[in-house]
Parts: C-alpha cells; sequence; structure tokens
C-alpha cells in the first residue's frame, strides 16, 4: 500500500463519520449509504486483482451468487436470518471463486478479463431463461430476514444494514490492507511487476493469484448478500456484463492504490446516478460516461490520485 | 432430429449469423489493428439500426426503395461521423496507456452513447421494416421466409467477407493496415502514418457495426437493449475465432448462429447460453480462438 | 573430490536455422566460480535458461545432485537451491530495494502469510546485511525504478543470494557496472559466496575478471564447449585468444 499522507486519512475519517451521522440526520439516505458501501465491498475485490494487474469483467458473476443464494433461500427453504445469509452467499461464492479460479489464474492480461466475462455470461443467461427456478428477468423478491432472530421494522431495518454494512466494510478493509501489507499481498502485486521474476524465486504466481481471485470471489459474493437483502430483490442484472463493468468503472474512478477508492468510488457513482435519476432526467450514464473520461485523461489516479499532492516517486499509474 | 427442423434452423442461424458477423468482423478489425476493445461497439450497432429506421421511414413516403440505399447511407453515417469522433477525440489521447484504460474509455462511451439513444429515440420499439416487405417472401418446406432475411442478408455477409479479405490482401490500403497491425513501429519506420491507418480502421469497423445495425433494423422492432445484448454477443464471436481473425469471425458467426439456432428449436432455454458455454469452452482450451496464432514468449 | 552440482549432458537446441545448444556436456563442482566466456551468440544465455528451466533442451538431459530437472519449471529449480541473476536486472521496478529483498525472503522462507506485514517480517535485519554485503543499504528505500543500472545489478544479485541457494548462475553480473567499481563489486561477491559456501556460475566478457575470480573456465562457441580448464590454461591459448579474446 502507497503510505497515506494526512489528506487521505482526513478523508477517510470524515467519511466514516459521515456514514455514521447522514443516515440519522436524513433517514432516506439510509438505503443510498448502505447500497454505495455494500458495491465499494466488491470493488475492493477488483482492486485486489487490478494489483497483479489483472482486471475482471465477469465479477458481477460472484455478486450475483451471492444474491441468488439469499433469494433462493427464500424461495426454496424459508424465511431466512441476516446473520445466515452473510454465511452462505460468501461461501458460495468462494467456492466457485475457488472452482473458476483454478482455471482463470492460468491466464493473463485480455484473456483473463474475456474468461471472466464469459463464466458470467453463462451464469447470466441461466439466471434470465432458466424460468421455472428463477423467475427469469423479473427476479426474486427477497424479503427482509431478521438478525439474530429479531425481525424489525422497515424504518429500523435500514439502520440496521447501514451500520451493520458499515461495520462489515472497516473489517474488510482493514483486512485487505493487512492482505496486501503481507508477503502475500506483495507477491501479488509482484505478478504484474515481474512475474517472471518471481518464478525465479521460487513462489508459484498462480497460486498466489488464486489467493486473490478467491478473496475477491468472497467479497463479490458479500457485496451481492447486502444489495439483494437491501434491495430486497435478486434480479439477472446483478450477473450481466454491465455490472461488472460498473464495478471496474468504480475502481478505476475512485483509484486503484487504496481501499478507501473503492468507496469513494462507489459514492461519487451512486450520487451522480441518485441526483441524476431525481434532476435530470435521466441523464445519469451520459455524465459519468463524461465524469470516466475526464477521470481518465486528467486524472489517472482517480479520485484518490487527486486528493494526493504528488504522486510518490517511481510509482506506476 | 426432423429433418424439417433442421432445415428450418438452418435457414434461421444463417440469417442471424450474417448479421452477427458484420458486428463481429469490425469489432475483430479494430482489435487486431488498435488493440482496442471497442466496448462502443454495440451502441454504434445500435445507432446504425435507429438512423436506418429514421431515414427509411422519412423517404418511405417518397419511393419504398429508397429505404435500400438508405440503408447504406445510415450506416456510413454512423460510421464515418460517429466513428471518426471517437477515434480522433476519445481514442487517439489515450494510445500508449494501459490498454485496460482504453478499454474502459469506450466503455464509457458507450454507457454516453446508450443514454443519448433514449433522449434522441426514446424507449418505445420502433418499427420500420419496409425493405423487408419489398422483397417476395419465399416458402420452404412449408414455412415462409422473407426472401431479405434467407438470401439478402448472407449474400451481403459474404460479399463484405469477400470485400474484406480482397480489400486487406490486394490493395495497398489494406496492405498498410495489415503492415500496421504486425508491427507498428516497422511500419511507422517506413513512413506510413499510423494514426491515420487507425482512424481508417476505426471508421471502417463502425461502419461495419452499423451496417449490421441498419440491416437488422428491418427485422426486429428496435429497442433500448439492442446494442447492449449486441456488443457481448459479437465479442464472444470475435473472442472464439480469435481477436483479429477476419475469415474466422465468419465461421464463428456461423457456427454460432447455428447452435442457437438449433437451441431455439430443440431447448429454447438454451438460446442465450449456447454461444456464451461455446465461448467458455473455446477459450479454456485455446484462449487465443479456434483461428488464433499463439504468442511466443520472448525471453 | 567435490560434488558435482550441477551436470548436463548432451543438451541440443535450435531455434529455426540457429544451433544454440550442439551436445553441452558440463558439470558444475561444490566449491567453484566456473566463468562461462564466448562470442555473444554462442549459448552461454541458451544455457543457462536450459539450466533453469525456462528452456526445454530438444535434446539431452540436466540434473541437480543427481536428480533430473530437465523438465522442471523454474519455480521448482530454484526452490531445489539453484538461483538465477540475469544479465538484464529482473526486479520488482515499482517497489523500494527492501521490498524487493524482503520478498525473496518471504519466498525463501516459505513463510507465506496473508497477514503479517512484509517488512516486519524476523528476517529483516539479516536482509538488510545482505543489502550492505553488496553495497545498496543506502538505497533501501528508494523504488528499484530509480536505481542505475549498475544498482539494479546489485540488487538483483542481492536477490538471488537471499534465497540461500547452493548454485548461484550469474548472466554478466559486472556489465552495467562502472569500472572502477567492478573489482570492488566482485571481491566483496567472492567473499560473500565463499563465506555462504555458494557456488557459482558466471557468464562474463570482461577478461580480466575471469583471470581474477574464476576457478575453472569454460569457453563456448557455436553451441559447443570448445575449452574447459582452468584460467591460466584458457586465457593462453592460442584458439581462445584468436576466437573469444580477439588477440
Amino acid at each position: 500500500m502507497v503510505k497515506q499522507l494526512s489528506l487521505p486519512r482526513m478523508a477517510i475519517a470524515v467519511a466514516v463519520i459521515a456514514a455514521i451521522i447522514l443516515p440519522m440526520l436524513m433517514p432516506s439516505w439510509a438505503t443510498l449509504i448502505t447500497l454505495i458501501l455494500a458495491k465499494g465491498i466488491v470493488v475492493l475485490g477488483i482492486i485486489i486483482l487490478l494489483q497483479a494487474g489483472q482486471v475482471s469483467f465477469g465479477h458481477a458473476m460472484f455478486f450475483g451468487i451471492g444474491a441468488y443464494a439469499v433469494a433462493f433461500w427464500g424461495k426454496y427453504v424459508g424465511p431466512g436470518d441476516l446473520l445466515l445469509f452473510l454465511v452462505i452467499g460468501p461461501v458460495l461464492s468462494t467456492i466457485f471463486g475457488l472452482a473458476i479460479g483454478l482455471f482463470m489464474v492460468r491466464y493473463r492480461e485480455i484473456f483473463f478479463g474475456m474468461l471472466n466475462l464469459a463464466f458470467s455470461m453463462v451464469l447470466w443467461s441461466l439466471l434470465e431463461k432458466m424460468y421455472h427456478y428463477t423467475n427469469g428477468a423479473d427476479g426474486i423478491r427477497v424479503p427482509r430476514p431478521t438478525l439474530a432472530g429479531i425481525a424489525f421494522t422497515p424504518e429500523t431495518f435500514q439502520y440496521v444494514m447501514v451500520y451493520l454494512t458499515l461495520a462489515l466494510v472497516l473489517i474488510t478493509s482493514f483486512a485487505v490492507q493487512r492482505y496486501l501489507d503481507s508477503p502475500l499481498g506483495h507477491m501479488l502485486r509482484a505478478i504484474k511487476s515481474n512475474e517472471t521474476r518471481l518464478e525465479y524465486l521460487g513462489v508459484s504466481a498462480r497460486k498466489v493469484l488464486l489467493i486473490g481471485y478467491v478473496i475477491s470471489a468472497f467479497l463479490g459474493g458479500l457485496g451481492g448478500v447486502l444489495v439483494a437483502v437491501t434491495q430486497q430483490i435478486a434480479t439477472p442484472e446483478f450477473a450481466y456484463w454491465t455490472k461488472s463493468g460498473e464495478f471496474v468503472f468504480i475502481a478505476i474512478l475512485g483509484g486503484t492504490t487504496s481501499a478507501f477508492g473503492a468507496f469513494a468510488g462507489a459514492a461519487v457513482f451512486e450520487f451522480v446516478r441518485f441526483l441524476a435519476a431525481a434532476k435530470l432526467a435521466n441523464a445519469w450514464q451520459l455524465i459519468l460516461g463524461i465524469v470516466l473520461i475526464v477521470i481518465i485523461m486528467y486524472a489517472p489516479g482517480g479520485l484518490i490520485g487527486l486528493l494526493k499532492r504528488k504522486q510518490p516517486l517511481g510509482e506506476k499509474p | 432430429m426432423d429433418s424439417t427442423i433442421a432445415v428450418l434452423a438452418v435457414l434461421d442461424g444463417l440469417s442471424y449469423a450474417a448479421l452477427v458477423f458484420l458486428v463481429s468482423v469490425g469489432l475483430s478489425l479494430i482489435f487486431g489493428v488498435l488493440r482496442v476493445v471497442n466496448v462502443a461497439h454495440g451502441s454504434l450497432y445500435a445507432y446504425g439500426a435507429y438512423a436506418a429506421a429514421t431515414i427509411s421511414l422519412a423517404v418511405t413516403p417518397i419511393s419504398p426503395w429508397l429505404t435500400f440505399p438508405a440503408l447504406l447511407i445510415a450506416s456510413v453515417l454512423v460510421g464515418v461521423v460517429i466513428g471518426g469522433l471517437i477515434e480522433r477525440f476519445l481514442l487517439r489521447p489515450v494510445y500508449g496507456r494501459e490498454e485496460v484504460l482504453q478499454l474502459l474509455i469506450t466503455f464509457a462511451v458507450f454507457m454516453i452513447m446508450d443514454n443519448l439513444q433514449r433522449l434522441i429515440w426514446g424507449v418505445q420499439p420502433i418499427f420500420a421494416a419496409e425493405p423487408l416487405r419489398l422483397l417476395p417472401n419465399i416458402t420452404v418446406l412449408g414455412v415462409a421466409y422473407t426472401s431479405y432475411q434467407v438470401l439478402l442478408l448472407p449474400l451481403l455477409a459474404a460479399l463484405t467477407l469477400v470485400g474484406l479479405r480482397y480489400f486487406l490482401r490486394y490493395t495497398l490500403s489494406g496492405a498498410v493496415i495489415l503492415a500496421v497491425t504486425e508491427d507498428r513501429e516497422a511500419a511507422t519506420a517506413i513512413g506510413i502514418d499510423a494514426r491515420r491507418v487507425f482512424l481508417v480502421t476505426f471508421m471502417i469497423g463502425a461502419s461495419l457495426a452499423a451496417l449490421g445495425g441498419a440491416l437488422a433494423s428491418p427485422t426486429t422492432s428496435l429497442v433500448p437493449g439492442m446494442g447492449t445484448d449486441m456488443i457481448v454477443l459479437s465479442f464472444a464471436v470475435a473472442a472464439t475465432a480469435g481477436l483479429g481473425q477476419i475469415e474466422g469471425a465468419a465461421v464463428t458467426a456461423l457456427m454460432i448462429g447455428l447452435a442457437r439456432a438449433f437451441a431455439i428449436y430443440i431447448q429454447p432455454e438454451f438460446e442465450v447460453l449456447v454461444p456464451y458455454l461455446i465461448m467458455v469452452i473455446v477459450l479454456l482450451v485455446r484462449p487465443m480462438g479456434l483461428f488464433g496464432v499463439s504468442h511466443v514468449r520472448k525471453i | 573430490m567435490s560434488r558435482v552440482l550441477i551436470s548436463a549432458r548432451g543438451l541440443k537446441i535450435r531455434f529455426g536455422g540457429v544451433i544454440a545448444a550442439d551436445g553441452i556436456d558440463l558439470d558444475v563442482l561444490e566449491g567453484e566460480n566456473l566463468a562461462i566466456i564466448g562470442p555473444n551468440g554462442a549459448g552461454k544465455t541458451t544455457f543457462l535458461n536450459m539450466a533453469t528451466g525456462y528452456l526445454r533442451p530438444q535434446a539431452g538431459t540436466v540434473s541437480f545432485l543427481g536428480q533430473d530437472i530437465t523438465a522442471l519449471p523454474p519455480r521448482v529449480i530454484t526452490k531445489l537451491g539453484i538461483a538465477r541473476a540475469f544479465q538484464i536486472p529482473q526486479l520488482f521496478l515499482d517497489r523500494t530495494v527492501i521490498e524487493n529483498i524482503m520478498i525473496a525472503s518471504a519466498a525463501q522462507t516459505g513463510q507465506l502469510s496473508g497477514l503479517r506485514s512484509l517488512l516486519d517480517l524476523p528476517e529483516r535485519a539479516e536482509m538488510e546485511d545482505l543489502l550492505d554485503l553488496v553495497g545498496v543499504k543506502a538505497f533501501a528505500h528508494r523504488t528499484a525504478f530509480e536505481l542505475p543500472e549498475g544498482q539494479r545489478k546489485l540488487v538483483d544479485i542481492a536477490l538471488a543470494l537471499a534465497l540461500k541457494p547452493q548454485v548461484l548462475l550469474m548472466d554478466e553480473p559486472t556489465s552495467g557496472v562502472a569500472s572502477s567499481e567492478k573489482l570492488g563489486l566482485m571481491d566483496i561477491l567472492t567473499t560473500a559466496l565463499t563465506k555462504r559456501k555458494v557456488s557459482s556460475v558466471f557468464v562474463e566478457h570482461d577478461m580480466d575478471m575471469v583471470e581474477r575470480y574464476a576457478t575453472r573456465v569454460a569457453v563456448w562457441s557455436s553451441g559447443k564447449i570448445q575449452m574447459i580448464g582452468t584460467p591460466q590454461d584458457v586465457l593462453n591459448d592460442a584458439d581462445v585468444r584468436a576466437q573469444v579474446i580477439g588477440i
């Protein structure tokens, strides 16, 4: 991880405080904040893979798996508890991540991206067309779960979700930060830097990448559970390629060198979408598209890059 | 399996494959020369369709036969103008940057074009089937087909394939494009303006996508999602064939078109699944695609 | 009689029309510093590539302490005890020097933790000493990218040493290093190698270095070993002088 200057650190502190206080001041924003945080968790996974120089264009697949794990439970088993969901969703996505990852880590660059896309589209087409099981494009409703056995009113549940998600964000961000500072994390970045050298140190790049991939699959599933519960629905669109693109977009928007970037990017993305939908006659895609182009051309470090005074010497953009 | 069904499936698959080929070959060409995955390719397809429909509806009162040149004009307009603008002002500034950033620029373009499309043409389906109606119907095994779909489309696709092949292999411009694809630095060293080649290639690729859309417009109702579905489908075809492979794209489009058509008759739920399943299987076994050349690792 | 560490028998490989190895037989003995000399294109780097699993020979075998390593990948061969330093230094350019060597250290100890900070690992002090040994400790917190070629070579060698190998294969260790510093580098290197009981094979074009530091010299020519012997014998041989040294 890049040594953080005080400005980004302050920004993080402000953001956390905002996330705690805003829902209390403006209850209608609680859901929006939850979605931002949940998507940020998925984007953390994208950032992990970006450290190895690989872009996954199919991560929506793990997001979708997490969401549908919850939805299927509701449809085929019965009412659920949020704690249970937080286990089965990520566990399922991790299993898939391991299975697919075993193949995936043999590929690099565009082939890595394409194969991820292909798998995600296979999942999407199954979700979209197997009406009997999945309800097709309409998706499956996710009724409000209990939390540790306690049922909440809709109003209270919003708060439960936003603070629970915030807690999960802090835990996962901390864990990902530790991971990226560890030998495995450095070796992950070595894959991007000089994979041959890594092999010549006796390290299996595939094994290192697989660990990163599985972690990112876990995070994807976790985000999927949180979004499905918050929006109370799981649709095939959760696994569609545009959703994968959204996650990569947010990663670049926020800046790919720090965990905070994932959430900063998600915040900007969702706020623009929310505001544009309300005020600008649904031109949110237009605006975000322009924002992305501007960021890529003039601020390659993303929003976080803008916060830092200057890039540390020798750091690759 | 019933031979009747087989023949019907082949005809369905053929016309579908023709359209998919036109879009994927453009995508493949752009990747082969510029090394950019053009996510906006689907939008160019959609704009080609919408532009063709708009012009068609405008000229139909004058003379229905004008709708045919209308299709062509629409494709060229969209491909050259919009394609040119995209390459010149949005892609050119980021050449030399990481490939994923170039891809994300085209993703941003897709988002912008998709939004604009809804603002310009709205979300209600548009029908402009005049060219289709002008041509006679053909009856095969008791089922009526439009000659537009089973004859004209495959014919135009085949002509495009032959034309592209001829252009690339036997004309000077084509040779220049191939030179830049093969070795950018060497080509520049002998005086070829690589930037011009990129611009022209992008325009050609974009026009092909727009042509696919224009030709598709009489056969279907135009709805907002058409570009979004087409980009990932054409990418699946291009990747399965091997990015940059022209003839390979034709074969693969045919294969996937036929597979999908058969799926519709045998097990409809798998219709959408088939292209992506094929893509997964091929990429697992041959990541460079069915017709792609594997890269030699340099020491 | 010293143990045979690396043993190559009948290695052959060709790239199209170029025969890079035409029946190489060579034993690398424990405790020696074997210099490999020869004109460009003679197949010296190709030999190193085959000995470390980067290239598969079309015929012949390579073994290490009796075990056949011909078909093994670099990763496995490295773990067995053969480390490599490259002609063009292969470093993690976006990481600092200390990070580079700590990665090598973590790879060597095999403690691939996902939670402990890389720079807090117990081997840190030892690695800093190693950096000091090759003379780059002052650059520990600079990124490898910032270092000039000579320093990068030193870090590359340090990375290989951090793996605690039994044999170190170096491709032109002093190329890129300023002439005034070559002697100093080789002095430090050979002392360190002797102290750590690491045998070495090094490709070298500078005959002064070969004369001073090699215990044996092998002469490569058109994919074959033309001659092998003590530096004295080899460097005074008329054919060698004509073809390789150019006198």
